[in-house]
């Protein structure tokens, strides 16, 4: 074997993977970029009409309601999630049988698919049929029409997500804390620190990136969700659980407007891109403040 | 360095917003598997009634009756195995290929792999869609089980392993006589068993749990994943077969995965404390 053949064989082992890559991601990223520049619909390829789906979206109300819908969402659900991991990994950090038992209670809903969460949900929810429902009546209270009332739908479906997507922020809230070295605990004891003390001064800013890694992920997460409103409500009642990505869904494969659904995709997708790159850009911060340290 | 685990005994009140939070994790999955135990005749009208007996496995027969929650069952494990296989030699030779071999725009290569983990994947779905119809692909497996095996993470997580497995493994092997693939086969990949475990068992979750691209590739009921055909389910649930039934079909779909979980689950906490030291 020569020289010459050595260093090009190197390519034969990334060339399986990068021409399903090429193919298969940078190809359809590149034609949605294309077709948001044109008005497409189910025959041939349509015709050049510069920026306009992306005027077309800004005027659009129903487009607006459905990225305001995403924002409150992700504003409803990251917070708390973030918070109640977090308290878990604390309470269940512990070589217990039960604490190990709980960590497996709370992990346990996160490896079910959506379909299934929104089948468990709408039985819980549903005024009529639900378990909610039975409980209030139990409590001689009228049910809440949780998935049919426009104020009520989107905390509903905040609590879905949060029952479904506690288990992976714990898990790393627990990882975290479990990297804390115990010295630092035992300096804090020497010094007298109180509970609360230790807890501000060790375990949050040892938290830190752990933290940022959590809210990053969950928000890049939330803001495309999907499966929730589009099984449980269909975005309703009238649009007040519409969600960006739902209206992606229902403007191409609903109503088949590609081109319009794809200047859609691409403002998703800087959101996205601006929320991934802020995720680097602190965790970067946070990797320097504790190398000075 | 010793792990942080806290010693000291959990208050009173604690343990008790603890265990309700742990009620209310575990009450809709209950309350789901007493519905499933139902006769779907006992429960129009009256849901209430899942909370007394008589109970029976009723529905759950009538899943091994009905061919379309089987199929389901088959087509998701199919797409899931199918996925998970491609994925790991896929990210094993590229890793090995990017982390241990020098080869013309090795560097730009990566770093073109890379940004595609800033890629969401609702930017591309529906030209991957397009792109699945030109080349006639829906409703099939391959059309399944393609578009799972370009996500960046894998191959970027084997490199990281893969760095770490001393060079002098490799020469030594060379100096034999070895080629590059036998190096790759004999000496390299047996070392990764551990990384390999983690890659698959994430792969085969997400795999088995994607509602997105089953649900616009599988358009005919046949090649329904679980995931699609549950969701199909739900939403002609007013017509068909009853709650009862729903429920077992829930229960059902999500045993495969709570087996999984249970088994693997060295695994997802390894790699959580993987992603937390990163």
């Amino acid at each position: 074997m020569t020289r010459a053949e050595r260093r090009w064989d190197g390519l034969l082992f990334v060339a399986p993977f990068l021409l399903l890559y090429l193919l298969i991601l940078i190809y359809p990223l590149l034609r949605g970029v294309w077709l948001s520049l044109h008005s497409v619909d189910l025959f041939g390829d349509g015709r050049f009409v510069g920026l306009a789906n992306y005027a077309r979206l800004a005027a659009d109300p129903v487009f607006g309601q459905s990225l305001v819908n995403t924002f409150l969402i992700t504003l409803m659900i990251v917070p708390v999630l973030t918070v109640i991991a977090l308290a878990l990994a604390l309470a269940l950090n512990r070589a217990t049988r039960s604490a190990a038992i709980l960590r497996g209670v709370f992990f346990s809903s996160a490896v079910l698919s959506v379909t299934i969460v929104t089948l468990i949900w709408r039985f819980v929810l549903a005024p009529d049929a639900g378990l909610l429902g039975e409980l209030w009546t139990a409590f001689g209270w009228e049910p809440l029409p949780f998935l049919s009332a426009p104020n009520l739908v989107l905390p509903a479906l905040a609590i879905t997500t949060i029952w479904w997507s506690l288990g992976f922020p714990m898990l790393l809230f627990l990882a975290g804390l479990q990297q804390i070295p115990q010295d630092m605990y035992e300096a804090a004891a020497l010094d007298r620190a109180s509970k609360w003390t230790t807890f501000r001064r060790v375990t949050l800013p040892s938290l830190r990136r752990t933290t940022i890694l959590v809210i990053m992920l969950q928000t890049a997460a939330q803001l495309q969700i999907f499966g929730q409103s589009q099984l449980l409500t269909a975005g309703g009642p009238s649009g007040a659980s519409r969600t960006a990505v739902l209206f992606l869904f229902e403007t191409a494969f609903g109503r088949w407007e590609l081109g319009y659904a794809s200047a859609a995709a691409e403002i998703l997708f800087l959101i996205i891109l601006a929320v991934t790159l802020t995720q680097y850009w602190l965790t970067g911060r946070a990797r320097e403040g504790e190398d000075g340290r | 360095m010793a792990a942080s685990v806290a010693r000291d005994r959990l208050p009173p009140l604690v343990w008790a917003a603890v265990l309700i939070g742990a009620a209310i994790m575990v009450a809709p999955l209950i309350w789901t598997l007493l519905l499933s135990l139902k006769s779907n005749t006992e429960l129009v009208g009256n849901s209430g009634a899942a909370l007394q007996p008589p109970y029976t496995l009723g529905n759950y027969v009538a899943i091994f009756g009905s061919s379309s929650t089987t199929r389901w069952l088959l087509n998701s494990a199919v797409v899931s195995l199918g996925t998970t296989a491609g994925v790991l030699i896929l990210a094993s030779l590229a890793g090995y290929g990017f982390a241990r071999l020098d080869f013309p725009f090795r560097r730009s290569l990566f770093v073109l792999v890379l940004l595609g983990l800033a890629i969401p994947s609702q930017a591309v779905i529906l030209h991957q869609h397009q792109l699945f119809a030109d080349l006639g692909l829906h409703n099939s497996y391959p059309g399944l089980i393609l578009p799972g095996l370009i996500g960046p993470f894998g191959v970027f997580f084997m490199t990281q392993y893969m760095r770490a497995i001393p060079k002098e493994l490799d020469e030594a092997a060379m100096l034999d006589g070895a080629s590059r693939f036998t190096i790759f086969w004999r000496v390299i990949l047996p070392l990764t068993v551990p990384a390999q475990s983690t890659l698959a068992v994430f792969t085969f979750l997400g795999s088995w749990n994607d509602y997105w691209w089953p649900l616009i590739s599988a358009t005919r009921s046949d090649m329904y994943t679980l995931t699609v055909g549950l969701a199909a389910s739900q939403m002609n649930y007013a017509q068909t077969s009853g709650l009862g039934f729903l429920m077992a079909q829930a229960v059902f779909a999500s045993i495969p995965i709570f087996m999984v979980y249970i088994i693997f689950q060295k695994q997802i906490v390894r790699a959580m404390a993987g992603a937390a030291l990163k």
